[in-house]
């Protein structure tokens, strides 16, 4: 009834190309963006900054990112973390250095220099496929992990061979270290999250994704047709590189304050970032959210029911909480491939025949 | 199955209700994953020596005490969500029992206001009190450990190691990496040559460092690793036949479940300590009787007189009497962490007060003060019997080298007061 195309019409091509096409979409894109940046700062406090927002909204930064790679691109990864990691030591390497420069400034570099190292471990994707590039790219994950903690140049020779970040500000308010206010965090990030989302989504409908989806769907007609795939494949690497690094600088220097590589950015975070698209969904930038809110919110849900609640042992709490979560997985790749995301095109598709459905 | 939900859920609604006066311990614990070995007898003393003294006193200065516990998995992360989720509860003093999650509590309780008690483990320089205002590492700390153990060696030796290979085989993170400053520094001023092996986390995967030592030979191999780790390093250290003598862990290298794993072999492994080992005190009776008697025990309660769960005991027995020094000083019995953070500098534990409490020798006597957060450093050896499957002091609490230790110390804090632009506070 209120959700279809019927009715709004449009008189120009920009109008017709306009990311969210339907104007019930569109209302609800503007309400979500209206709560997310002119309501939630006022309410938030540390609690629901550190717990919940900032994880949420750094995953789903590379989420993104890695869904660019996996989903639209078809090139498997393992080096999630690996990337990640590179993202938060060169944000610490610029804040030690340039500690006058905004964090701005600092965060999107830091996406840059990992953009490069994407596209350098990206190489060999031109001769490999499939399960052999992510076992390449496994390799990339061992390799810059190990680099960090075996070249003391990286954490400025600190005795502990971790990272701390410095209190840094942005216009004057602090976003990094102990004092930095919930509200001005999590608005860092959101505005980050928020950049990257458009601009992924912008990618992925124009030229740049079509030659991406045409490499993930079948690469050698694709080159019949004229897709570069040196160019499709490292682009493609450059742009998720440089998403998951701004979500390691991220984690790194707003959220946790403090890292030590081996156990932060390890194998595990790089699985953690791959299940996330996959229950979202691949090909899919909903899907790369509806995957970090799921895989975020859900421990935090399950801890606070279980332990706070109903005054379960903790131990307890978190081994349900491991085998909820892997049975939910288990379900949703066998009840619905395509993840979450899925699910809502499936929900837009009934919305848009309501109430009079065949 | 349905009635015990049902009460559980109903003492939980109880729990939750009207905030009467109470001491909040959070108990950042880890049941779950490869360091739940040591994170579980830990914990369990940790709560049973406090449900002890609600049992048997009411609490302390009569206000009853209310332990949050948190479950952390020894990761960082979850570590922090503990943290935001328990400091607005009013809790008095953070133990997270990881080098990991304690630096990152550092600016954040230095920040908030809280005191944080990292016994025998993370940041080594924090005992200078004049830079770290909020944070404590009575009674030892890790360079402590390190020197302890060099200590020995030279006492096995009559006082000579030059030539000695020594091998430091450590969790590759930063808890492992703090004593290699200590232990090089000692290098230069007793001749001995130092190798590292990093393991990397959690350590079930040291097969190349071991056939490392095999073919290197040192005399001597300090462990510093944990959980799991602990184990392996041991079973490893006895399939290259390599003597377990001349091999000494640090404190958190050397409990039980360390060691039972490889049965006969692990016999005579060394290990540091600054707590007693055994459950021969009477303040284990009151545990017993007012604790695991009335089932009020935290965990399965089979943890009692193991290495990690005197430790904790201690550990709580510090915190309660921190406590009562708060309440003394301030003469509130419902205190504040910032009242609390008195009570820790102020601390005195005597020889007098630990035979009132039952805990005669269990662990060295010291002051606080506001220069000196890290107490004595003194350190113990303890023995691993196999066949009487129990750990034997072989050596008591002994000072360390307290030159070298304290320029380093003076070194690390000031590098912290120059990156957070602090200036020493006690005068």
């Amino acid at each position: 009834m209120f959700y279809r195309e019927a009715g709004d019409f449009k008189t120009s091509y920009v109008d017709d190309n306009q990311t969210f096409p339907i104007k019930f979409d569109r209302y609800r894109y503007y309400v979500v963006l209206a709560v997310a940046f002119g309501i939630i700062p006022f309410l938030i406090n540390d609690y629901w900054a550190n717990a919940l927002l900032l994880p949420f909204l750094i995953y789903a930064i590379a989420a993104i990112g890695l869904n660019i790679l996996v989903g639209y691109c078809g090139q498997v990864s393992l080096g999630t973390g690996g990337f990640m990691a590179v993202g938060a030591y060169a944000c610490y390497k610029l804040m030690t250095a340039f500690p006058d420069v905004s964090m701005f400034i600092h965060v999107i570099l830091a996406g840059g220099i990992t953009a490069i190292v994407g596209v350098l471990f990206g190489l060999p994707s031109l001769r490999i496929k499939g399960f052999y590039l992510a076992v390449a790219t496994l390799a990339a994950q061992f390799f810059l992990v190990w680099l960090f903690n075996r070249v003391p140049w990286f954490y400025n020779y600190s005795a502990s061979g971790q990272i701390n970040a410095p209190e840094r500000d942005v216009f004057g308010i602090i976003i990094t270290g102990p004092n930095a206010p919930a509200w001005a965090t999590y608005l860092f990030c959101l505005i980050f999250l928020t950049i990257c989302a458009i601009i992924a989504r912008n990618l992925t409908r124009g030229t740049t994704g079509r030659t991406w989806m045409a490499i993930r769907d079948m690469d050698i007609a694709a080159e019949i047709i004229g897709v570069n795939p040196l160019k499709a494949k490292l682009t493609a690497f450059a742009v998720s590189s440089f998403f998951v690094g701004i979500a390691g600088a991220l984690f790194f220097a707003v959220y946790l304050g403090a890292v030590e590589v081996g156990e932060v950015f390890g194998i595990q975070k790089s699985f953690l970032v791959l299940f996330m698209i996959i229950i979202g969904g691949l090909g899919s930038i909903f899907g790369s959210f509806a995957g970090a809110a799921f895989l975020v919110l859900l421990p935090v849900v399950l801890k606070v029911t279980g332990v706070d609640l109903l005054g379960w042992p903790t131990d307890i709490v978190a081994h349900l909480q491991l085998v909820i979560v892997g049975a939910l997985i288990i379900t949703f790749l066998i009840l619905e491939p395509h993840g979450l995301a899925q699910l809502w095109r499936v929900a837009k598709e009934k919305l848009r025949l309501w109430p009079f459905p065949h | 199955m349905n009635k015990t939900l049902a009460t559980m859920a109903l003492g939980a609604l109880m729990a939750a209700g009207p905030a009467l006066a109470d001491l909040v311990i959070p108990d950042l614990s880890y049941r779950t994953g490869p360091f739940a070995a040591g994170g579980i007898p830990f914990s369990d003393g940790y709560n049973d020596y406090f449900t002890m003294l609600n049992e048997r006193d009411g609490g302390i200065g009569g206000v009853p005490i209310r332990m949050v516990e948190c479950e952390t998995g020894y990761t960082t992360e979850k570590g922090v969500e503990c943290y935001e989720a328990t400091k607005n509860e009013g809790s008095l003093v953070y133990q997270p029992l990881s080098t990991g999650i304690t630096y990152q509590l550092i600016p954040k309780v230095s920040a908030d206001g809280i005191p944080l008690h990292t016994m025998g483990y993370g940041r080594t320089s924090a005992a200078n009190g004049e830079i770290f205002e909020w944070v404590f590492n009575y009674p030892a700390n890790y360079w402590n450990g390190a020197s302890g153990a060099i200590n020995h060696l030279l006492e096995e030796n009559s006082g000579d190691i030059s030539g000695k290979k020594v091998a430091l085989v450590y969790h590759n993170s930063a808890y492992g990496k703090e004593p290699i400053r200590t232990l090089e520094e000692l290098s230069k001023k007793h001749g001995y040559e130092l190798a590292l092996l990093p393991v990397d986390s959690p350590g079930q995967e040291q097969k190349s460092q071991w056939l490392q030592i095999r073919r290197d030979r040192p005399d001597y191999v300090i462990l510093w690793g944990w959980g799991v780790m602990n184990q392996v390093a041991i079973q490893e250290a006895a399939n290259i036949r390599f003597p377990m003598e001349n091999m000494i862990g640090i404190w958190w290298s050397g409990a039980e479940p360390d060691v039972i794993p490889s049965g006969e072999a692990s016999n005579g492994y060394k290990a540091l300590a600054f707590t007693a080992t055994g459950d021969d005190f009477p303040v284990f009776d009151d545990i017993k009787k007012y604790v695991h008697d009335a089932g009020k025990a935290a965990g399965a309660g089979d943890k009692v007189g193991t290495v990690q769960y005197n430790r904790a005991v201690y550990a709580a027995m510090l915190a309660s009497e921190a406590i009562r020094t708060a309440q003394e000083i301030h003469g509130v019995a419902d205190i504040t962490p910032a009242m609390m953070r008195d009570g820790m500098e102020a601390l005195n534990i005597s020889e007098d007060r630990m035979a009132e409490l039952g805990m005669s020798g269990f662990g060295p006597t010291f002051e606080v003060s506001c220069q000196n957060h890290g107490g004595p450093g003194l350190v113990g050896v303890t023995q691993w019997d196999a066949a009487a499957q129990k750990w034997n002091v072989i050596s008591d609490f002994k000072p360390t080298d307290g030159d070298v230790i304290n320029a380093l110390i003076t070194e690390d804090s000031g590098a912290y007061a120059a990156e957070n632009n602090l200036s020493p506070r006690c005068n």
